[in-house]
C-alpha cells in the first residue's frame, strides 16, 4: 500500500494514484526477470541526482537485492547551471546474485540535461534504456553543453531506447497545486524520475515516501509536492506504458542475518563507535573539514552519547594534536582526512612514533597531487602513509576493501594502535567512503574485543640502571621507578597516563634512552631504538592473518590488489575463470606489516599482476620486499577500476581465450 | 579543577624536582620561572600525579623535563593542541602549556588563537624573550622594531606581535603578565592561573642572557622600573612612578598620563576592573608599551598583573553539557541499538 498522501490529486496524464499493487490489480504487461541490472542517474550537480540515487539504493537494499554504488559528483557546489563541469551522476548496481562492483556498463540512464547525456551516454549499453528530460533541451541548453545540433533530432541516439519524457512540465503540473515557488516546484523533478525509474524496475514507493515525511515533517506542502512528484513519475510510466516491459530484479540469496545498507565513512563511523563501546574508553575524534573524509566527522558529531567525542579543529595539524593529546590521556585518539591534510599532519604523526603513543589516521584518499581531484577516488597514498615522514619512520597501515569492510579493519586499526602503542593509518579512499553496499550487521557476541590496559605500577624491579654509560640522568637501578620505555616481549612500552599516582614521567620527541625515556644522543641507543621501534610494527603480524589465496591452485598468475579494488578484481578474475583463464587472486588488508605468507605466496606464481589506482605503489613496494617479477595495471583517473579494464590486462599477459 | 575526597597532599617545592640535569644557560630567566612554579604548585592542594606540563620547541619547552609531575615536549608550536585533547580525554587534570614567543606566537600562532577562543581550561605560559634562542639567536614576533639579530643585520623592521593584545582579540578569559625577577608577583600570578577556571594566558618577561640580554632592563632595573611597570590590581586606581603620584585618566577613548595633585585629584585616576565583561580597556592597557624610540613627554607604563579574569564556560563544560543533553534525550548508546538506527531487512 501506498501511504494516503493527504488531500494529493494529481493532474498528471495518470487519473489516479494507484492505490494497491496487488496483483490482481496489475495491468498486463509483461514483466522480464534480470539477474541483475545497472543504472545512472545523471543531472546538473543542482538536480538533487545524488538524491535520487540514494534513494533508488536505499529501496533496491530494503528489497533485498545486493548493492554497489559508485557516486560521482564535481567539486564544486553548483557550478554553472547546464555545464559539463556540473554534471553530477549516481549508478547503482543491484542484482539477485553476489555483486562487488557498481557496474562496468548501464543498463538504463537517466539524463536531466543535455550537458548529462554528452558526459554519460558513453556508458550505456547498445540498446540500453535512455530517459531524458526534453524540457531542458533548448538551444541554450544544448550550447551549455557544447552540442551543434539536437542529439535527440539528429540519429545519434538510435543504438539506444530513448524514453523521451518533458520531466519539468509534467513535475510542474503534478505539484501545482501546493503552492510552490516555480524554483521550488522544479526541485520536486528528481522524485519524478526516480518514480519513473521505481516503475520501470518494479520498485516500491514505500520506503522513498516514508523518507520525505520524515524529512520534510516541518514544510508539509513539500512532504506533499515531492510525494506527490514521486508517485507522478510512477504513474507516467504505468499509463504511459513508456516501456514495452517492466523489469524485475529478485532478491538476492545472501546470508542469513539482519542487513543495512552501508556506505564506508558510514562504516568507519560505527566502527569507530563500537571501538569507543567494546573498549569502554572515551573516543576523541580530531579532524578539519576536508572532502572526502568530512562525513566521518559529521557521523561521529551524533555519536555522543556512545563515548565519542569530536573535535573539529583549527586545521590538520591540531587536529592530529588533538588525537595524540586525547591518546596520552588514555582516550582512543582517531584522526582523520584526506591526502593533502596527511602531508600536513606527518610531523605529529611521527611525534606519536616517537613517544609511542597510539594514534588512528584516517586517509579518505582522493586524486593527488596537492589539491588534485577533490571528489574522486584515488590509491596514490600508500608510500605516502609508509615512508612519507622524516627519519625512519615506521608506522602499521591497513586498509578495507569494501564499504563494509571499513567497519572491521577501522576496528582492526583501533586494536593495533592500542596494542602496540604506535600510529596505525587506515586508507580509504573516495570510492570505498561514499559507495553503498549491504552489510550484515554483526552479532555482538562476534565482535572482537577491545582491552585496554594501562600501567598502575613502578615497573623497576629488577632493572639495575642503564646498560650503556652516555646515560648522565636518572641514572640507577632500584625498585619503585617508572620506567616508561621498559618493553613487554612484543617489544611494546607501558601505557601509564597522567592521573596515575607515583607514575609521573616525561615523554618527548627527542631521543628516547631505551627503558628509561630519558633523553640520549647516544649514538648506539639512536640505532638500537630505531630497530626497535621497526621491529614492534613487524611484531604485529604475529596477530593478523595469512593472505588468503582465492582462485586456481595451479594458476600461471596472480592477482594482487590492496584496498577499494578488491571488488573489480574479484569481478574481473571470477569472470576470466568461468572464460577458461588459470589465475589466482590475493588482497592486502594488512600494508604494515604485510601477513606473513606474503613472499610465499608471491613466490607461488610466474606472473603477478599488480591493478592500483596510481602508477604502481603497491608494484613498487613487492618488487622491492620481495624481489618478485610484480608487474603495475595503473589507472589514474580519479575513478575506479572497470572490470572489463582489468579483464583486458589479464588478456594481454595471458593471451585471449574464448570459451 | 579536581575535586579530591582525599586529604590534601602537603607538598613542597623540592617535591617537583626531578632528576634531570637543568641544561639552560647560567643566568637564564627560566630558572627563576622554575623556582617559582615549584613554590606556586606545591601551594595548590592538587597531588601531583594531576598536573602535566606540555610543551612545544624552544629552551622553555625543556620546562617539563624538570617537573616531577606527568610532562611532554611535543613539536614545535602544537603544544596547545595536546593540551586540549588531553583535556578531552581526562578533565579532571591541571593542564600547562609552557611555550614561548617563536613556539607560541609564530609557528604555533594559530593553535593558541583558537585554545584561548575555545576557553580550553589549560593554563599558557609565554616566555617572552623576543629572541629565538635555541636556534641561536634570530629576530622572534616580539622582537621590537630594530631589534639586532644575526637573521636581522640592520635591525628587525618588522611590527612585533604584542602577546596580551593578541591574547584579548582571541577573546581569553584570564589574561596576564608577569615578569622573572618579580618572584612574589609570579608566584602570585601562577597562583591565579592555576586556580582560574577557564583558559588562562600569563605572557612573562623572560631574559636572554645570550642572545638578548637586558633587554627588559626598563622593567628590571630597580633605579627606574617604578616609573616604567603599573602594577595592577582589581579595585584599586592605576598608579604608578616612584613616588605612586603618576597614574592613567581615560580622554574620551584615549588613555592619558596624568600627575595626581597636579592635573587632576585621586577621583580622575582610572580604576583596575578585572572581572569587566568587556575586554576594552584590558585591551587598552595592552597597548601601553615602553616606547625610547620616541621623544614622549609622559611615556606610558607598561602594565603587569591581571588584565582580564572573567569566569565564562569551559570548552569542556559545554561539550559535557552537550553529551549530557544526548544522553537525556536517547539514553545512553548501547552497543545494542548503534547498528540498528538505520531501515534494516532480515533475510532469513
Amino acid at each position: 500500500m501506498i501511504p494516503e498522501n493527504g488531500s494529493a490529486t494529481l493532474t498528471t496524464p495518470a487519473a489516479e494514484p494507484r492505490e494497491d499493487r496487488s496483483s490482481s490489480d496489475r495491468p498486463s504487461r509483461p514483466i522480464q526477470i534480470l539477474s541483475e541490472a545497472t543504472i545512472r542517474f545523471a543531472g546538473d550537480s543542482g538536480d538533487g541526482m545524488q538524491l535520487a540515487g540514494t534513494q533508488f539504493t536505499n529501496t533496491s537494499a530494503l528489497v533485498g537485492n545486493d548493492i554497489a554504488t559508485f557516486p560521482d559528483y564535481p567539486a564544486e557546489i553548483r557550478a554553472p547551471a547546464g555545464t559539463l563541469a556540473g554534471v553530477s551522476g549516481f549508478q547503482i548496481h543491484f542484482s539477485s546474485t553476489d555483486i562487488h562492483t557498481p557496474g562496468d556498463e548501464l543498463d538504463a540512464l537517466v539524463v536531466m540535461n543535455p550537458a548529462a547525456l554528452k558526459t554519460n551516454v558513453k556508458d550505456l549499453k547498445p540498446g540500453g534504456i535512455l530517459i531524458v528530460n526534453t524540457d531542458n533541451f533548448t538551444p541554450t541548453d544544448l550550447e551549455k553543453a557544447r552540442y551543434a545540433r539536437n542529439p535527440l533530432e539528429d540519429g545519434s541516439l538510435n543504438n539506444y531506447r530513448v524514453i523521451r519524457v518533458p520531466i519539468a512540465k509534467l513535475t510542474r503540473e503534478a505539484v501545482s497545486e501546493f503552492k510552490l515557488s516555480p524554483k521550488e516546484a522544479d526541485r520536486c523533478k528528481n522524485f519524478f524520475a526516480l518514480g519513473l525509474v521505481y516503475w520501470l524496475y518494479e520498485r516500491p514507493l514505500e520506503p522513498t515516501l516514508k523518507w520525505i515525511h520524515e524529512k520534510f515533517a516541518k514544510n508539509p506542502q513539500y512532504v506533499h509536492a515531492n510525494s506527490a512528484a514521486l508517485k507522478a513519475g510512477y504513474n507516467y510510466g504505468e499509463t504511459l506504458e513508456i516501456s514495452h516491459v517492466q523489469y524485475q530484479v529478485p532478491r538476492a540469496r545472501l546470508a542469513p542475518g539482519t542487513y543495512r545498507k552501508i556506505t564506508g565513512n558510514e562504516a568507519t563511523v560505527l566502527g569507530l563507535t563500537a571501538a569507543a563501546l567494546l573498549s569502554g574508553r572515551t573516543l576523541v575524534y580530531g579532524s578539519y573539514p576536508i572532502t572526502p573524509a568530512s562525513p566521518i566527522l559529521e557521523g561521529l558529531a551524533e555519536m555522543r552519547r556512545y563515548g565519542v567525542k569530536t573535535f573539529q579543529a583549527e586545521d590538520e595539524i591540531a587536529a592530529v594534536g588533538i588525537a595524540i593529546g586525547a591518546s596520552y590521556g588514555g582516550a582512543i585518539g582517531v584522526t582523520g582526512t584526506s591526502g593533502p591534510g596527511i602531508c600536513l599532519k606527518s610531523e605529529a604523526i611521527n611525534l606519536a612514533v616517537m613517544t609511542e603513543l597510539p594514534l588512528v589516521v584516517i586517509d579518505v584518499q582522493r586524486g593527488g597531487p596537492s589539491t588534485g581531484l577533490p571528489t574522486k577516488t584515488e590509491q596514490a597514498d600508500l608510500l605516502q602513509a609508509l615512508f612519507g615522514r622524516n627519519g625512519d619512520s615506521p608506522v602499521a597501515v591497513v586498509a578495507p576493501r569494501s564499504p563494509a569492510d571499513c567497519f572491521d579493519m577501522i576496528l582492526e586499526a583501533v586494536r593495533i594502535a592500542t596494542q602496540f602503542m604506535c600510529p596505525v593509518f587506515f586508507l580509504s579512499d573516495g570510492y570505498l567512503a561514499n559507495g553503498a553496499e549491504p552489510w550484515r550487521i554483526p552479532e555482538l557476541a562476534r565482535l572482537p574485543r577491545l582491552t585496554i590496559t594501562f600501567a598502575t605500577q613502578p615497573n623497576s624491579e629488577g632493572w639495575n640502571g642503564p646498560a650503556n654509560e652516555a646515560a648522565i640522568d636518572g641514572e640507577g637501578g632500584g625498585a619503585g621507578k617508572f620506567l616508561p620505555y621498559k618493553r613487554d616481549a612484543r617489544l611494546v612500552r607501558p601505557w601509564a597516563i597522567p592521573g596515575t599516582p607515583g607514575l609521573e614521567h616525561r615523554i618527548g620527541g627527542l631521543e628516547k634512552q631505551d627503558v628509561t625515556g630519558n633523553i640520549s644522543y647516544d649514538p648506539l641507543n639512536h640505532e638500537h631504538m630505531t630497530r626497535v621501534r621497526r621491529q614492534k610494527i613487524e611484531n604485529i603480524a604475529d596477530t593478523i592473518p595469512d593472505l588468503e589465496v582465492w582462485g586456481d591452485p595451479d594458476a600461471d598468475l596472480l592477482m594482487v590488489g590492496w584496498g577499494g579494488t578488491y571488488g573489480a578484481i574479484t569481478t574481473a578474475v571470477e569472470r576470466l575463470r568461468r572464460r577458461g583463464f588459470k589465475i589466482a587472486q590475493t588482497h592486502f588488508r594488512y600494508l604494515n606489516p604485510m601477513p606473513k605468507n606474503t613472499e610465499a605466496v608471491l613466490k607461488r606464481y610466474r606472473t603477478i599482476l599488480v591493478p592500483e589506482l596510481n602508477t604502481g605503489q603497491l608494484c613498487w613496494l613487492l618488487r622491492a620486499k620481495y624481489l618478485v617479477p610484480a608487474q603495475p595495471v595503473s589507472k589514474v583517473q580519479g575513478k575506479p577500476f572497470l572490470v572489463s579494464e582489468l579483464e583486458s590486462a589479464v588478456e594481454k599477459v595471458l593471451g585471449l581465450k574464448s570459451n | 579543577m579536581a575535586v579530591t575526597t582525599a586529604p590534601l597532599p602537603t607538598l613542597k617545592p623540592d617535591d617537583f624536582k626531578t632528576d634531570q640535569e637543568v641544561r639552560w644557560c647560567p643566568g637564564c630567566g627560566d630558572y627563576s620561572i622554575l623556582a617559582q612554579m615549584k613554590k606556586a604548585l606545591a601551594s595548590l592542594g592538587i597531588p601531583r600525579e594531576k598536573m602535566v606540563f606540555i610543551s612545544g620547541i624552544g629552551c622553555s619547552s625543556r620546562f617539563p623535563y624538570y617537573m616531577n609531575t606527568y610532562g611532554f615536549h611535543t613539536i614545535h608550536g602544537r603544544a596547545p593542541t595536546i593540551a586540549t585533547g588531553l583535556r578531552l580525554a581526562n578533565p579532571d587534570l591541571l593542564v600547562w602549556v609552557v611555550t614561548g614567543d617563536g613556539d607560541g606566537l609564530s609557528i604555533g600562532g594559530n593553535h593558541l588563537i583558537h585554545a584561548l577562543r575555545r576557553n580550553v581550561d589549560i593554563k599558557i605560559l609565554l616566555f617572552n624573550n623576543e629572541i629565538y634562542g635555541l636556534t641561536k639567536g634570530q629576530y622572534s614576533p616580539s622582537s621590537r622594531l630594530g631589534t639586532l639579530s644575526k637573521t636581522s643585520p640592520g635591525g628587525s623592521f618588522e611590527t612585533p606581535v604584542r602577546p596580551l593584545s593578541l591574547a584579548l582579540a582571541a577573546e581569553a578569559t584570564f589574561v596576564a603578565r608577569t615578569i622573572d625577577v618579580d618572584v612574589q608577583h609570579m608566584v602570585h600570578i601562577l597562583q591565579r592561573a592555576a586556580h582560574h577556571k577557564g583558559s588562562a594566558f600569563v605572557e612573562i618577561y623572560q631574559n636572554c642572557k645570550i642572545f638578548n640580554d637586558g633587554v627588559f632592563e626598563y622593567a628590571t632595573d630597580k633605579s627606574v622600573k617604578a616609573d616604567n611597570l603599573l602594577y595592577l590590581e582589581h579595585g584599586k586606581p592605576m598608579l604608578f612612578g616612584k613616588d605612586r603620584n603618576k597614574g592613567i585618566r581615560l580622554n574620551g577613548l584615549k588613555p592619558e598620563v596624568v600627575e595626581v595633585g597636579k592635573d587632576c585629584g585621586l577621583d580622575d585616576i582610572l580604576v583596575h576592573d578585572e572581572s569587566a565583561e568587556d575586554p576594552t580597556l584590558a585591551y587598552l592597557l595592552s597597548r601601553f608599551v615602553h616606547d625610547t624610540s620616541r621623544d614622549v613627554a609622559r611615556p606610558f607604563p607598561e602594565p603587569v598583573g591581571v588584565l582580564r579574569a572573567v569566569r565564562k564556560p569551559t570548552y569542556e563544560e559545554l561539550l559535557d553539557a552537550r553529551i549530557a543533553d544526548a544522553i537525556a534525550r536517547k539514553g545512553r548508546g548501547k552497543l545494542e541499538d548503534l547498528f540498528k538506527a538505520e531501515d534494516v531487512w532480515t533475510v532469513e
